[in-house]
């Protein structure tokens, strides 16, 4: 199994991108969309990363999620540049033989790219203020049900 | 010895640049020091690096503590906590 990893600027099709985990093995898969949320009068975020680094940090979660649980497939989509409210910002998508492993594998790769990829959110507003996101100490403690 | 600093979010916009390279100082051994060294430099870095629990560090494009050690390193990335996702 070798994941698909992408980090790149244009959006992508959730549907078409499950349907390709679909095949081999797969009696199950799993998908996740995370979306820009428009709360708080946003206009848009800019997403910024650390270009060398996060295809390798994502690879390294895929891994980690291939090595605990038996996949038939994964792909992790990731965003950068600006994006509006309504948009698609991440897609993770595991396949495997039964339900448990696809869904556990998808959310165990969602709560740790929250914490171990190089990426940084900016919020701009329509009122002009702009600001960088902060990191929620919930996400460490999301990502610590996994150890 | 030459090694590659990189900044990103509000590091790199209190910076004022995305990265620079410089010669390590003689006494500048690990990340913790080598920030002290540049807080020195006054302005956009003191203001950056003033609370160093909200910094995080990449040492050669792995996450690392701030104790890390620079001897035989070439990058030294410094940023905020991520927030992806």
């Amino acid at each position: 199994m070798t994941p698909e990893i992408r980090v790149q600027r244009e959006t992508f099709d959730p549907a078409a991108e499950g349907a390709k985990l679909e095949g081999g093995d797969a009696g199950a898969v799993a998908t996740f969309t995370g979306l820009v949320r428009g709360e708080g009068g946003l206009a848009a975020l800019e997403l910024e990363h650390y270009p060398v680094m996060t295809e390798d940090a994502l690879r390294r979660i895929a891994a980690d999620a291939a090595e605990r649980w038996a996949l038939a497939g994964l792909t992790i989509i990731h965003r950068v540049g600006r994006m509006e409210p309504g948009e698609r910002i991440v897609f993770v998508g595991a396949a495997s033989r039964h339900r448990g492993d696809a869904i556990d594998a998808m959310h165990f790769v969602i709560d740790w790219l929250k914490t171990d990829a190089p990426f940084w959110k900016r919020e701009e507003f329509i009122d002009g203020r702009s600001g960088w996101v902060e990191a929620r100490e919930g996400d460490e403690a999301q990502k610590q049900r996994w150890t | 010895m030459a090694i590659e600093l990189l900044y990103f979010a509000w590091v790199r916009e209190a910076i004022g640049r995305d990265g620079e390279t410089i010669d390590l100082p003689d006494g500048v051994e690990t990340v913790d020091a080598l920030i002290d060294w540049l807080a020195g430099r006054g302005n956009g870095y003191v203001e950056a690096f003033a609370d160093r629990s909200r910094l995080r560090v990449a040492v050669d494009q792995e996450f690392a503590g701030l104790d890390a050690p620079l001897a035989g390193v070439r990058e030294v990335a410094i940023f905020p906590p991520v927030t992806g996702g």
